[in-house]
């Protein structure tokens, strides 16, 4: 059973289809990178995947169930385009916030591993008001780590990230997929991307136009495939 | 077929119209204490009819599209309301054209003014917010959501406005047309008045139905061309 | 149970945000106690009427300053997509709601208590001769007016002109809540209990929180997910 199942996945604003016929799916453990222009679609394909909105036609299945399900969505992690973290509450607090609500035995244990693993252990009391822009980015990757997921959904990841903080998601996806999670990302960043990518996927005006394994070719030249299938 | 029906209503609509002013402006004798004002009641309490019914229309069509998620069902949303805003206005405006005449003010805070005065802005404020939003699916969605609270609302004002009229009596109570009480004649004419403005009603949502579906259809077209 | 353990996870959070910098419950009670002050002038304090309009008053005031905390609450999340992060958590839109209404609830609450004896000293009323009613009135109404506030602050989060929208829909839903709670606010300030002919106010207020209430945590996730 693969990890993300998507089937005949339309989406609709108004009359216009923002996403057409979309299918493809992830097997366990590998690392899909979405491309597309801006406008193509990526992103609201990857907020159906989590689960901010619902398909108008077709199906959408992560780990088996509706990817609106509780128990999905509990093991699910995301990163969006915003940080997704409370400016008013500190690092820890921020951390055992979502550990209660992803459902975690031990919030603060896991608050504190997460912590320590993005090396923001020493302003774990800190407000996130006060962080600079690199520590905010590496407590919004914490927390999406936070609960073990089992499927990783990121949308343009590497976008915000500063070198060190590229080098550190890299580090954990990497550490994440070796452990059998399944890591989907959409992305500009074609190099940072395509080094992780198992699968490639293109996206361009709502259809996807290109599903398949990551060739060497395209590491060695990641704009072939916008050349062969981007332009219409 | 469908521009026959529109048509078919709307002359149907206008004939009984026609026939009723007759009736109304020539049949019907003055009224004893009213004078030749009471006529207006022919067109003031259908109105609330049609706007309750316009109303509940909205309300039901706006469960039928979170349900279903069809666009018909939307369209006849925003249209059903439409209507029931123009009557929800012309009712409060019969009615304080009707109490100027009659008793010398132009307002009253009589139960179904004051009622009608809420929905006018209650549903002002759905239009308003489907003007702020601009994705045609979320428009869609989160008026429906509204529509069904609005409609909720405008029933239990319904009923507190008038325990807070019997403990608060106003000065004048609209005219009431209890069963009983009034001439066999006049209750007819009233229901003949909402079966015509009702039938006039009619065409007018399927227009606008079919102006919103239009609408959406230029939408997309033109999102087409941009892609171009 | 998890339901319940989510539900005061989002209020726990609401609150403690909100009294760690208190902007909201500042604006809330400053903006109170102007109106209490324009009323002020607006009639002649000392006369015999206040007695009458005491809980149109106070319930004008409550309100209109609510309003303030009642915006905040989805707007809160707007910032750095928290509120996405919240609905694509295992939380259901159920319980993210009834959170957040609890958090405003006990905020709007604290602004109230706050006010009442301002009210009292301002006014010259004694309002303390039907404490254990009052209480309850204020906690109904409190409630019924944070639901349909809170509700309608996640219909409007992503609009431009939220602020300037929300009153314009909230208030005149509100308005069979309000008259009950003025109606009874006036009898039990005046120093009598609630009974015969009230009671139907209480009726309604009660049915008023719980329709509005089931009718909120049932659409209150098709909201949410687009």
């Amino acid at each position: 059973m693969p990890a993300v199942d998507v089937e005949d996945l339309w989406k609709y604003y108004g009359d216009y289809p923002a996403l057409r016929k979309v299918t493809f799916n992830v097997e366990a453990g590998s690392c899909m990178a979405m491309l597309g222009r801006n406008g193509a679609g990526k992103t609201t394909l990857l907020r159906i995947l989590c689960g901010l909105s619902n398909p108008a036609r077709g199906q959408v299945k992560l780990l088996g169930a509706h990817s609106r399900s509780p128990g999905t969505r509990a093991r699910t992690g995301i990163i969006g385009h915003g940080i997704g973290i409370y400016d008013e509450l500190s690092a820890i607090e921020n951390l055992k916030l979502f550990g209660r609500l992803y459902g975690l035995d031990d919030p603060a244990a896991a608050a504190n591993r997460w912590l320590e693993r993005t090396g923001l252990d020493h302003v774990k009391d800190g407000l996130v008001r006060e962080f600079s822009r690199g520590m905010r980015q590496r407590l919004a990757v914490a927390r999406a780590f936070l609960h073990d997921p089992k499927v990783m959904l990121l949308d343009e990841p590497f976008t915000a990230l500063d070198d060190r903080a590229i080098e550190m998601l890299q580090s954990l996806l990497r550490d994440a997929l070796a452990s059998g999670c399944t890591v989907l990302m959409s992305t500009h960043q074609l190099r940072e991307a395509l080094e992780l990518a198992t699968h490639v996927g293109l996206i361009n005006r709502g259809r996807l136009v290109y599903t398949g394994g990551r060739t060497e070719r395209m590491l060695a030249d990641p704009g072939w495939l916008y050349r062969e299938y981007g332009e219409t | 077929m469908r521009e026959k029906l529109l048509y078919g209503l709307a002359l149907a609509g206008g004939l009984l119209l026609v026939r009723n002013l007759y009736v109304i402006l020539l049949g019907f004798e003055n009224e004893a204490s009213q004078g030749a004002i009471y006529r207006i009641i022919f067109f003031h309490v259908p109105c609330w009819f049609i706007c309750f019914s316009a109303y509940a229309l909205a309300g039901g069509s706006s469960i039928l599209y979170l349900w279903k998620r069809k666009t018909i069902f939307d369209d006849l949303a925003v249209s059903a309301v439409e209507v029931g805003v123009v009557f929800t206005a012309i009712g409060l405006l019969t009615g304080s054209i009707w109490g100027r005449i009659i008793w010398g003010i132009w307002w009253t805070w009589g139960p179904r003014l004051t009622w009608a005065f809420i929905c006018l802005l209650i549903y002002l404020g759905y239009l308003m917010l489907r003007r702020a939003i601009e994705d045609p699916t979320e428009r869609a969605k989160n008026s429906a959501v509204l529509c069904i609270f609005a409609f909720t609302s405008v029933v239990i004002t319904y009923k507190a406005i008038d325990w807070w009229r019997t403990q608060h009596p106003g000065a004048v109570l609209s005219f009431r047309t209890g069963g009983g009480n009034i001439e066999p004649a006049w209750e007819y004419m009233l229901l003949f008045n909402f079966l015509a403005l009702a039938l006039l009603s009619a065409p007018i949502v399927m227009i606008r139905m079919r102006q919103e579906k239009t609408q959406r259809e230029i939408d997309g077209l033109r999102r087409r061309t941009h892609e171009l | 149970m998890l339901f319940m353990r989510q539900t005061l996870t989002i209020a726990g959070k609401d609150l403690r945000s909100e009294l760690r910098g208190k902007e909201a419950i500042n604006a809330s009670v400053s903006f109170a106690l102007v109106i209490l002050l324009l009323f002020s002038f607006a009639f002649d304090p000392a006369s015999d009427l206040t007695l009458e309009i005491s809980g149109g008053l106070l319930w004008l005031v409550f309100a209109f300053a609510g309003a303030l905390i009642l915006n905040r609450s989805f707007s809160r999340e707007q910032a750095n997509d928290c509120l996405d992060m919240l609905v694509a958590s295992p939380v259901s839109g159920a319980a993210l709601f009834l959170g957040k209404v609890i958090a405003n609830a006990i905020l709007l609450t604290i602004v109230e208590l706050i006010c009442l004896p301002v009210f009292g000293v301002f006014y010259n009323v004694n309002w303390t001769r039907q404490l254990g009613g009052l209480f309850l009135v204020l906690v109904l109404t409190t409630w019924g007016l944070t639901v349909i506030g809170t509700m309608f602050s996640a219909l409007t989060v992503n609009l431009r002109l939220r602020e300037l929208m929300l009153p314009v829909l909230v208030y005149p839903m509100m308005i069979p809540g309000l008259m009950a709670a003025m109606q009874l606010t006036t009898v039990l300030i005046a120093g009598e209990p609630i009974a015969g002919d009230n009671m139907v106010w209480l009726r309604l207020l009660i049915g008023f929180d719980i329709i509005f209430t089931s009718l909120a945590v049932a659409l209150v996730e098709t909201v949410l997910v687009s």
